[in-house]
């Protein structure tokens, strides 16, 4: 097979291909077999630092903390998609001054870090005398953030789709609001999907974002479990037992929008996007 | 107008620690990055896996938890210690590299593979290939992608506050301390990064436009 970069090997590439396997698994194997040895070395395999895992009560307060980043992230993601919906139309509207206040506030929060966001929620608002709770300041930020970069997926996907679909629309005698929501929007979300669900498992990993102003998510369960004293301060091991249940729940996620893409590239009921250009338009979905 | 006034002491160098934080992660977000899509790129199958494998498990990581885990956790593999900020900047670099990196393996893969098979026929070398018709190429495409990851890395910098760098994102900490309004105070922030972000978004459309040449 030709890439661009590598032409179809020949024998002595071949030869120099498979000696650099070798060296390259001899690398690999040396930088695991360090760390393996760090661990080993300095006790964070020893029963002790492990045995919390067992502990009944801990088990319950593990699936809790799950449970509370579950919480944060359904919500969120709820939330984000119809203010993602709400301002993509908004920024399509006919209205001037709508487009404006649209545009204005999906660019504002879309420049603000997250974490800023939910600081300002967290600790700003009670300065002028409005409560906050740490769920209501980690699901508020989380949805005006993502919410934001989803109003412009929507948008490139509703400005993706072939003009003709608008236009035999409205020569059927359809009103604005009937185009947009019976013929643009289902299939915008349709073509969408994919990256929908990978801001997803954006707004997932945001969450653990929470752990800063004191939300009591998985991440600052994992914390006060590394500062019992009792368990032999199991700061290793608990990180390492969090990021797997990261991984494995965004792994989820991902495997969803793999699936979706797959079938949806199967099913001949989507227009194909209308240029090449869609991708570049799209925003790739970071933190 | 006075929270910032009066802490302009806080503000000023805070923010240049943003910006200092910002710039050596970039920059070594920006060397790792490209090695690791050489080695997504590369045509030996040892390679491809180790830069498949790296990717996905960081993709799927909060930036957060890496935080937590190399401030928190590293220092009892008792390897060597580091400042915070030398622990922010690895925490920025391990989980920005990621992201550059598939930036710049679909910028490679956006080049068609008759340009290379054509400078091949012509007799060209693979450092010439690489460097005089692929490169060139591959980098216009990855422009936008590629500031849009810079400006997340950016925003991503706030977290380091969370983990005693005193950057931008902890202002607040020292505002509620000296009992100003941190709901000013953290406005004010929150323009702070959106001139800078909107640097990031001028350089972005200066190189674009230069290097918008048509193919």
């Amino acid at each position: 097979m030709s890439s661009v970069l590598f032409d179809v090997p020949g024998p002595k590439a071949r030869l120099r291909y498979r000696g650099l396997a070798v060296l390259g698994t001899l690398i690999v194997l040396a930088i695991l077999g360090y760390i393996i040895w760090r661990f080993y070395d300095s006790g964070q395999f020893s029963a002790r630092k492990w045995e919390w895992l067992q502990y009944t009560q801990v088990q319950e307060d593990l699936a809790n903390a799950v449970l509370s980043t579950l919480k944060a992230f359904a919500l969120g993601a709820v939330l984000a998609l119809i203010f993602g919906a709400v301002f993509a139309a908004g920024r399509l509207s006919d209205h001037a001054w709508l487009r404006g206040i649209s545009v204005a506030i999906v660019e504002f929060f879309r420049a603000i870090p997250l974490l800023v966001l939910m600081f300002l929620f967290y600790y700003g608002l009670p300065a002028m005398g409005v409560k906050m709770t740490p769920y209501l300041a980690v699901v508020l930020g989380l949805t005006l953030y993502n919410g934001s970069v989803l109003a412009e997926v929507f948008r490139a996907g509703i400005l993706a789709l072939p003009k003709g679909q608008s236009e035999a629309a409205y020569a059927l005698g359809m009103r604005k609001t009937q185009v947009m929501f019976l013929v643009l929007i289902p299939q915008a979300i349709r073509s969408m999907l994919p990256t929908i669900i990978s801001q997803l498992v954006v707004l997932l990993k945001d969450s653990a974002l929470g752990f800063l102003v004191t939300y009591q998510e998985l991440l600052y369960y994992a914390r006060s479990i590394s500062t019992q004293t009792s368990f032999g301060l199991p700061s290793v091991p608990s990180t390492m037992v969090v990021a797997v249940i990261y991984i494995v729940l965004c792994l989820l996620l991902t495997a969803l929008a793999t699936f979706l893409e797959r079938r949806q590239r199967r099913s001949k009921k989507h227009l194909p996007p209308a240029g090449a250009k869609v991708e570049e338009a799209i925003p790739e979905p970071v933190l | 107008m006075d929270v910032l006034l009066d802490n302009l002491d806080l503000y000023g160098p805070f923010f240049l620690t943003t910006i200092k934080l910002f710039l050596i992660s970039g920059a070594a977000s920006l060397v790792f990055g490209t090695f690791l899509a050489m080695l997504r790129v590369s045509p030996v199958p040892v390679f491809r896996v180790v830069g498949t494998t790296y990717v996905t498990i960081v993709r799927n990581t909060p930036l957060t938890l890496v935080f937590v885990f190399f401030v928190f956790a590293y220092p009892y593999l008792q390897i060597q210690t580091f400042s915070y900020f030398t622990y922010a900047v690895i925490a920025l670099t391990v989980y920005t590299s990621a992201f550059i990196c598939e930036v710049v393996r679909s910028g490679i893969n956006t080049v068609p593979v008759g340009q290379a098979e054509a400078a091949r026929a012509l007799g060209l070398n693979f450092g010439q290939v690489l460097g005089q018709i692929v490169l060139p190429q591959a980098v216009r495409s990855v422009v936008p992608p590629l500031v849009s990851t810079l400006i997340a890395l950016l925003k991503n910098t706030t977290i380091a506050a969370g983990f005693s760098v005193a950057e931008a994102g902890a202002i607040r900490q020292y505002l509620s301390e000296r009992g100003d309004n941190q709901l000013i105070g953290l406005l004010w922030v929150a323009l702070g990064f959106i001139i800078l972000v909107a640097v990031l978004s001028l350089i972005q459309r200066g190189l674009e436009k230069r290097w918008s040449v048509a193919r």
